[in-house]
């Protein structure tokens, strides 16, 4: 084995851009929760945006469009999931099930005349010297403007919820929906409103991997990455910094184990292939282990609210 | 004094039953209105319409003389009317601060905010601390936050849902004080209570409802408690008589049990030691969360305890589950009536095989026999008046009174040695609390031990033989009840001494 050919530098690099699409799905899936709603559909608003942000791709020739759509596409996705589950109170477990199939199924007919076409890609931000600094330049400098929207919206998520009246009131909204509707506040709303978001930034991760990572639309791309975010969420017991933290943790296990795959580990292929996956288990365990009962979950989470009287 | 809020022929009617039927009357400014009524007498849509959260179909209101219509919350706090809500209106996971800011229309920025709280609190003689989370503060404090959210608002009508169900009696001192420091300063409150003395204490006038209609205005102070009860409920009440009878053997023998909290919001239980008698009702006091939960829980085996800590008729229990402990005749009712007590969305019947199947001969070879189980249901509904179309309906359809008074009855009925019942009439009107009393006196006087834990003193002296309190996860030694008075009770219960302080 020869682990000279892996390169600290294009590893952390390479790292950033493969944990992108999970830490934007993440982060829009832990503001849902926040407002008190599970929606495990994640991986099928993912697709979608995946698939919607490729054909406008194709179409306009402009991949901001594209992200754009993708962003639509995956906030109607989760508006469906809303008017099932806030208004038409049905369960959120089996409607987020359904809406991961649903999206599997409706992108693969969406994207049937768009296999094997590459989309023009995004260029990466160019900052003259900056960018050629050694390690700092390609680490830092050198990346598409996608990945620094993915960390601003960390930061900006976090100032959301920590600092501003909206914050508070959704976060209000996830710890218990008759206090805060008792207050006057509108649950159904705010939770329209955060399960919106939530789908806009599935959908941006989804075209993320359309449109840079890969670029080319296959059936089923997304290959479980909504499921890893919906585990990052409960990693990051519900609180921004620690989300980018998880996804940065996954996406550098997931570029770690290609680069020994490369340099000629011998593990089997299979285990590598295998191993981000059963850290996740192992990290969800230990937090699940040291967190005790309930945790920093919020307290009406997953739980339907109907305004009775 | 000239009114504040009037109300004029306010009805509203849900499916199948009018909550509020043509209700009128004033709440005078400055002056600290009593509203009265059983469960279900329409006090609770009645305040949520003032409140806004409730539209009523017919009737007007009118605040200073103008008319008064608010269609939400905001619309009432910005016209000056703040409420004190009974429960559903906290966030344990968020700051105190935190809390009063949602209450707010237009709160300041949370540093500002802090030292409001803390010049409002000082002022009124509500210490609070707002940087702590609501979940780890007590029910007083609890309600502190709630009071002071609405104080910073300045209200001009303060409703007050229900507020000393949960305070030791030096709360409600205090509490009392500071009403009557608002009414003095021109507030108006509308109080809603149960308890009558209170109201006789702290009213000025009174209205009574019964089935959603006015059924008249009093004086409180010039009224008896025996009336108003009278008038509240329309049939005459008669208080529970205790069977008497010397005390037997020893059923239970608790020794030295400790246990880890059940939650993150728990109290651990610490050395918890007493002996229940046969014939005999023990009465255990405290402010919620201080290790009732906990205590139930080790009694009932839900949580297993440390080897030789609980012993009933000289058999170690301690390591048993909750079946084996029924099988033995150690039978316990836990406080919450839905999802604990009773399976919400199951039927009467299949609530009442689930504790009774052992006890009550419903077994055949690991077969359940319904027939059996829908007599047991019938019994309980007949023998403590539960009402309900038939042991059919969902546990969930009850009211809180009648499924409590189910719950209660299904232990009772299955002849228990000891029964331990943990809040037996929270949340229940008069005459089902008075039903459910009797029926524990009367198991008590046929020689089992009972043991009621409640936060409700009235009704502990009331039938309780010995009072031990519960504080902080430690039990205090048992005393007589006949030897107590309120105020003993009162320092027993404990945790209250540093903010009698503050109020002198």
């Amino acid at each position: 084995m020869d682990l000279s050919a892996i390169s600290p530098t294009l590893l952390v690099a390479s790292l950033m851009v493969a944990a992108t699409p999970i830490l934007l799905a993440a982060l829009g899936e832990m503001v849902v929760e926040k407002a008190g709603v599970l929606n495990l559909g994640v991986e099928g608003m993912m697709i979608m945006g995946a698939v919607t942000g490729f054909v406008a791709a194709i179409e306009t020739g402009s991949p901001w469009a594209g992200f754009l759509a993708a962003a639509i596409g995956g906030a109607a996705m989760a508006l469906l999931f809303g008017l099932l589950t806030q208004v038409l109170l049905s369960n959120q477990v089996a409607t987020g099930l359904a809406l991961t199939l649903f999206g599997l199924g409706l992108s693969a007919l969406i994207g049937q005349g768009y296999v094997g076409i590459k989309a023009t890609s995004l260029g990466r931000i160019d900052l003259g010297a900056l960018s050629d600094l050694p390690f700092v330049g390609r680490v830092v400098f050198g990346h598409d403007p996608i990945v620094y929207l993915s960390l601003l919206l960390v930061l900006g998520v976090w100032a959301f919820l920590r600092f501003t009246r909206a914050g508070l009131i959704l976060r209000a909204v996830g710890e218990s929906h008759d206090a805060a509707h008792a207050l006057g506040y509108h649950v159904r709303r705010v939770r329209m409103l955060a399960i919106a978001f939530g789908g806009a930034c599935a959908g941006l991760g989804g075209a993320y991997l359309s449109l840079v990572r890969v670029p080319q639309w296959t059936e089923g791309m997304t290959a479980g990455a909504g499921w890893i975010a919906l585990a990052i969420v409960v990693f990051a017991s519900w609180r921004a910094e620690r989300v980018l933290v998880g996804a940065y943790l996954f996406g550098g296990i997931t570029v770690l184990q290609l680069n020994l795959q490369t340099a000629g580990a011998r593990v089997p292929v299979e285990l590598l292939s295998a191993a981000p996956y059963l850290v996740t288990i192992l990290v969800l365990v230990l937090i699940s282990v040291r967190a005790g009962r309930g945790g920093a979950a919020p307290a009406d989470l997953a739980r339907p609210f109907h305004a009775s009287t | 004094m000239t009114a504040l809020l009037e109300l004029e022929g306010l009805t509203k009617a849900y499916p199948g039953v009018v909550a509020n039927d043509d209700v009128s009357f004033a709440i005078a400014r400055g002056g600290v209105h009593a509203l009265l009524g059983e469960n279900g007498a329409g006090k609770s849509t009645l305040v949520k319409t003032i409140y806004g959260l409730v539209k009523p179909d017919r009737g007007r209101m009118r605040l200073d003389g103008y008319p008064f219509a608010p269609t939400e919350p905001r619309e009432a706090r910005a016209a000056g009317v703040a409420m004190v809500f009974q429960h559903f209106s906290l966030f344990d996971a968020l700051s105190v601060a935190e809390n009063v800011a949602l209450g707010m229309e237009t709160p300041p920025p949370i540093r500002d905010l802090a030292r409001r709280i803390r010049a409002v609190s000082e002022e009124y003689g509500l210490p609070l601390d707002p940087a702590r989370r609501v979940g780890d503060l007590s029910a007083g404090e609890r309600q502190r936050v709630e009071i002071v959210r609405c104080l910073l608002q300045e209200p001009r009508l303060l409703i007050m849902d229900e507020p000393t169900s949960v305070l030791t009696p030096q709360e409600v001192g205090i509490l009392f004080a500071t009403l009557r420091q608002l009414s003095a300063q021109g507030t108006s409150i509308l109080y809603i209570s149960h308890k009558l003395e209170e109201i006789r204490a702290l009213c000025d006038a009174a209205t009574i409802l019964r089935g959603g209609r006015v059924v008249g205005g009093c004086d409180p102070r010039e009224t008896s408690a025996a009336e108003l009860a009278e008038r509240m409920v329309g049939a005459k009440l008669s208080a529970p008589k205790a069977g008497g009878g010397a005390p037997g053997d020893t059923l239970l023998r608790v020794e030295a049990l400790s246990l880890p909290p059940l939650s993150q919001f728990g109290m651990p239980l610490r050395e918890v030691s007493f002996e229940l008698r046969a014939g005999e009702v023990l009465g255990i006091g405290g402010v919620a969360g201080n290790g009732q939960d906990e205590l139930l829980a080790a009694l009932s085996g839900e949580r297993l305890a440390t080897p030789g800590s609980v012993v009933f008729e000289g058999a170690d229990v301690s390591r048993l589950g909750p079946v084996a402990r029924r099988r033995a005749g150690l039978l316990t009712g836990p406080e919450e009536r839905l999802g604990h007590a009773a399976a919400p969305d199951m039927t009467l019947t299949e609530n009442a095989a689930l504790t009774g199947a052992a006890r009550k001969g419903m077994l055949r070879r690991g077969f359940l026999d319904w027939g059996r189980a829908r007599d047991f249901a019938d019994e309980v509904i007949a023998r403590f008046d539960v009402r309900t179309p038939g042991a059919g309906v969902a546990a969930r359809s009850l009211s809180g009174g009648n499924l409590q008074k189910f719950v209660i009855g299904r232990e009772v009925l299955q002849e228990p040695r000891v029964l331990v019942v943990n809040q037996p009439t929270w949340g229940v009107d008069a005459a089902a609390a008075g039903a459910i009393r009797q029926a524990l006196l009367d198991l008590a006087a046929g020689g089992a031990g009972v043991i009621v834990v409640s936060q409700d003193l009235d009704e502990l002296l009331e039938i309780s033989d010995r009072f031990a309190a519960l504080n902080a996860g430690r039990l205090g030694t048992p005393v007589p009840t006949a030897e107590l008075t309120m105020e003993r009770v009162g320092l027993m219960l404990g945790g209250a001494h540093d903010m009698e302080a503050t109020h002198a």
